[in-house]
C-alpha cells in the first residue's frame, strides 16, 4: 500500500517517508526495522530490500 | 547533446550529480546497468558522452570497453577502469610513471606469497586486488598468521584471492589523505582519520580538510595521469620517506568531502564532463 511519499517496508511492514525527488534506485533505510530498502517504482512508490554487497562494488 | 550516466544504485554521489546536471540545465539520461544489454553487432546508440557511476566494477569496465569501441566518449575511459580496477594494474602504472608508492609483492601461490612475505618482513598487508572500501584487507603481523591467511584466501576464496597483492605495512600518522583530480587539477583534498590502520570512511574513518600542499598537488597529479587522467580519487599515504600513493579510485565517493572542503566536487565533475564533450562551462 502506497499513499503519496510514503511506502510500507516490505520487511516490517513499517511506514517508510520519502522525499520529494526521490530516484528509482535509490537506497533508504526503514525508520522502524532498520532495513536497507531500494526504490523501484518512484510514481506510486515501491520499495523492496536492497541487495546485499557484492565483492565488485566499490569506487 | 545526449548525455548519459551509467549507473544502478542511486547513491548520494549520483543524486548530487543529478542535481549539478540539473542546475545546469543540462538534460541526461540514467542508464541502469540492470536493465541495459549491448547489441555488439547492430549500430551503436548515440550519446555525445557518458558518465559512468556504477557500483559494480565488472559492470563498469565491460560497458565502458563497449561504449569506447563504439566511439562513444567516457568518463572514466576503459583504459581508466582497467588500470585503477585492480591494484595489480594501478601499482604498475604508478611504478612504471615513477610516482612513488609502497613496496609491493604479487605472488600466484601460497608458498611463493609466504617468501615474498617474509621478503618484505612483518608486518606486511595483504589486499585482495579488486575491491574497495578497506574490503578484506588483512594486516599480517607473523608466519602463523600468514600461513592460515594464505591457506584460507587460497582454499575458500574465488581464483582471484589467490593472486597475492603484498603490500609493506607503511607507518604512517593516524590518517591517510584522500586528493580529487578533475581533469589535470588537484581540486581539494582530506585527511581520513582513524585509530585503525584501515581509514576508509566507509569504516568509520572521519573526513577533514587537507590543504593540497605542492607535494600532494604534485603526487595527485602524476598518479591520475599514471592512470590515463579524467575523475579520479587519489590515495596517499604519509610514509617515513614522504608521501606515496597507494590507490587510485576511478568511480570516487565524495559525499563527505563537499562541506569538508568547500569545494564543489559534483559540479566540477560535471563541468569537466561537458568539456570532454565539447562544450564550454555552463553556468550552474
Amino acid at each position: 500500500m502506497t499513499t503519496g511519499l510514503t511506502a510500507k517496508c516490505p520487511e516490517c511492514e513499517g511506514d517508510v517517508s520519502l522525499t520529494a525527488g526521490v530516484e528509482k534506485g535509490e537506497i533508504v533505510p526503514c525508520p522502524e526495522c532498520g532495513a536497507e530498502l531500494e526504490v523501484v517504482e518512484q510514481d506510486p512508490v515501491q520499495l523492496r530490500l536492497a541487495p546485499e554487497e557484492e565483492e565488485d562494488w566499490g569506487e | 547533446m545526449k548525455v548519459g550516466v551509467l549507473c544502478s544504485r542511486i547513491r548520494a554521489e549520483e543524486k548530487l550529480l543529478f542535481d549539478a546536471f540539473q542546475r545546469r540545465a543540462i538534460p541526461f539520461e540514467k542508464i541502469d546497468d540492470r536493465e541495459i544489454s549491448f547489441d555488439l553487432t547492430a549500430a551503436p546508440p548515440h550519446y555525445d558522452i557518458v558518465l559512468e557511476r556504477c557500483l559494480h566494477h565488472s559492470r563498469a569496465l565491460y560497458a565502458l570497453r563497449i561504449l569506447n569501441q563504439w566511439g562513444v566518449r567516457t568518463v572514466n575511459t576503459y583504459e581508466v577502469a582497467l588500470t585503477c580496477g585492480d591494484k595489480i594494474n594501478t601499482t604498475t602504472a604508478l611504478v612504471a610513471a615513477g610516482v612513488p608508492s609502497p613496496r609491493t609483492l604479487i605472488a600466484f601461490t601460497p608458498e611463493s606469497a609466504l617468501k615474498a612475505i617474509e621478503t618484505l618482513g612483518y608486518p606486511v598487508v595483504l589486499k585482495p586486488a579488486i575491491g574497495s572500501w578497506g574490503r578484506l584487507l588483512a594486516k599480517i603481523s607473523d608466519r602463523e598468521a600468514a600461513e592460515a591467511l594464505l591457506e584460507h584466501k587460497d582454499t575458500l576464496g574465488s581464483y582471484q584471492h589467490a593472486i597475492f597483492y603484498i603490500q609493506e605495512f607503511v607507518r604512517k600518522p593516524a590518517r591517510d589523505i584522500r586528493s580529487f583530480v578533475v581533469g589535470d587539477e588537484t581540486i581539494c583534498a582530506i585527511y581520513r582519520e582513524s585509530s585503525h590502520w584501515i581509514t576508509n570512511t566507509a569504516r568509520g574513518g572521519e573526513a577533514r580538510n587537507c590543504p593540497v600542499t605542492a607535494e600532494i598537488d604534485r603526487l595527485s597529479r602524476a598518479a591520475a595521469r599514471a592512470v590515463g587522467g579524467g575523475v579520479v580519487a587519489i590515495d596517499l599515504l604519509e610514509h617515513p620517506d614522504g608521501i606515496m600513493v597507494s590507490e587510485v579510485n576511478y568511480t570516487m565517493e565524495f559525499r563527505n568531502s563537499i562541506e569538508t572542503t568547500g569545494v564543489d566536487i559534483p559540479g566540477r565533475i560535471v563541468d569537466y564532463v561537458m568539456a570532454v564533450a565539447g562544450v564550454e562551462a555552463v553556468p550552474a
